[in-house]
């Protein structure tokens, strides 16, 4: 089979997958139904042709799914039926989503066909990768050694949104102590 | 273009999870979920039809084998949006946690009218 | 509480000898990032995976005695900076920021490609430390906070 056939069968499995994830009212569920979705993501990067992507998003895939269900065990919550106002918001936006989707058409129909890209830089990098560099994985050389900057902005914003994750999480206000106190 | 118009369709339902979800935890979802179609759709426009992933095998002529091997480069900058990704995810799960913490629901409907 | 024990003893013993095979799994991918898919990225995730293996097994309070987190967040940082550092080494000897200025060596061999390696194995060190450090400090949240559910 090509692989557009493929292609098409994956996404539409992600595209019912995402609506589930969003529809299903038990957040457990939910969030096991964005699994599913990374993990088609990562299958189609083995299609095209990229095991790098597939590697990395597998496993930065998971990681996301840790966190997620650490958030998840919060105790009960109670979310209440959707109000008149709010079923009309949801149609309008259905709506509003549709009228994007049949005017987008016409851009990709201006785009290049699937299966030929253009090329124009990556000509030079396919073949002078091995000379300059001396690396045989010319998607390495290229984060690594043509373009190390990106990498290290990469790395800082990691660095900055892992170091703000854990500020939040330790900060402590001053009320929230004399609430613990009056509750335990 | 029918996979550019599916994959659009997958942002377009992540769009439509951040406007009308009102759980905080959901709206974490259709974000994690627009991160993937915008991946994906830029990892659509470098497939070459029969072509190899771009790694240098020992046996093969060099000169002949780029000639089918598929575009490396937007392969790199996918690279750095996958690790970010992460980043954003797990600041927005923190951020989550302490509005928990301190308004007991996660219904932003509620939050808006908390104040203080 | 009880779970703040660890597991049952079988997961314990399989732990304590396939946690090393994932240790190791991690470096190789980590050390052929140049010749091979994989890289510093997905090298560091698979050793946080493995230090959350410990935790998941071990509980809460062997991590605490037994691994270092000061010292986990101390080299997280200054990888960070070897990174710079590297930077500045590349514009002075080779013209550029971040320059490749080692030697480049034969294909396919595993010392070859000049400063690809070093930096293959500063992003893993970094990576994989900032991820176990995050979800450990998401595992201790969870303890403080019990008593005001």
């Amino acid at each position: 089979m090509p692989v557009e056939t493929w292609l098409i069968f994956i996404l539409s499995f992600m595209i019912v997958g995402s609506i589930a994830a969003l529809e299903i009212k038990d957040l457990l569920s939910s969030i096991i139904a964005i699994g599913v979705v990374g993990l088609g993501v990562s299958v189609s990067f083995l299609f095209l042709q990229a095991p790098d992507l597939a590697i990395v998003q597998f496993l930065f895939e998971i990681f996301a799914l840790i966190i997620l269900i650490r958030a998840y065990l919060r105790g009960a919550y109670h979310v209440k039926e959707p109000s008149k106002s709010h079923q009309i918001l949801i149609a309008v936006s259905i709506l509003v989503l549709a009228v994007v989707f049949v005017l987008s058409i016409q851009v990709f129909k201006a785009l290049p066909e699937f299966g030929q890209p253009l090329m124009e830089t990556s000509r030079y990098y396919l073949q002078n990768a091995a000379n300059e560099t001396g690396a045989a994985n010319i998607v390495t050389s290229i984060i690594l050694d043509y373009r190390a900057y990106d990498t290290l902005g990469e790395v800082t914003v990691l660095f900055t949104a892992i170091l703000g994750a854990l500020m939040i999480l330790h900060l402590k206000s001053p009320r929230q102590t004399t609430e613990g106190g009056d509750e335990a | 273009m029918t996979v550019y118009l599916l994959c659009f369709v997958l942002l377009l339902v992540g769009i439509y999870g951040v406007l009308t979800k009102r759980d905080l935890i959901k709206m974490i979802l259709s974000l994690g979920i627009m991160g993937y179609a915008a991946n994906l759709m830029i990892i659509l426009f470098a497939y070459k039809d029969g072509a190899m992933y771009a790694i240098l095998t020992k046996g093969a002529d060099p000169q002949q084998v780029v000639q089918q091997m598929v575009d490396p480069l937007p392969q790199a900058l996918i690279l750095t949006s996958i690790v970010i990704e992460l980043g954003i995810t797990a600041m927005l799960v923190a951020l989550a946690i302490r509005l928990y913490e301190k308004y007991k629901t996660f219904d932003i409907t509620k939050i808006r009218r908390l104040s203080g | 509480m009880k779970h703040n024990t660890g597991m049952t003893l079988i997961v314990r013993t399989v732990t304590r000898v396939s946690v090393w095979l994932i240790f190791l799994y991690g470096m190789y991918i980590i050390l052929h990032g140049h010749l091979s898919p994989g890289g510093g990225f997905a090298g560091g995730v698979i050793i946080a995976l493995g230090f959350l293996n410990i935790l998941l097994a071990y509980g809460r309070d062997f991590v605490d005695e037994w691994l270092n987190i000061h010292l986990m967040k101390d080299i997280e940082a200054s990888m960070a900076t070897l990174f710079l550092a590297l930077g500045i080494l590349g514009m002075s000897f080779g013209g550029a920021f971040l320059a490749n200025f080692l030697s480049k060596g034969e294909l396919f061999r595993l010392l070859s490609a000049g400063t690809i390696p070093i930096l293959n194995i500063i992003i893993g060190v970094k990576v994989s430390m900032a991820l176990f450090i995050a979800v450990w400090t998401l595992a201790i949240l969870h303890i403080s906070k019990g008593g005001k559910e």
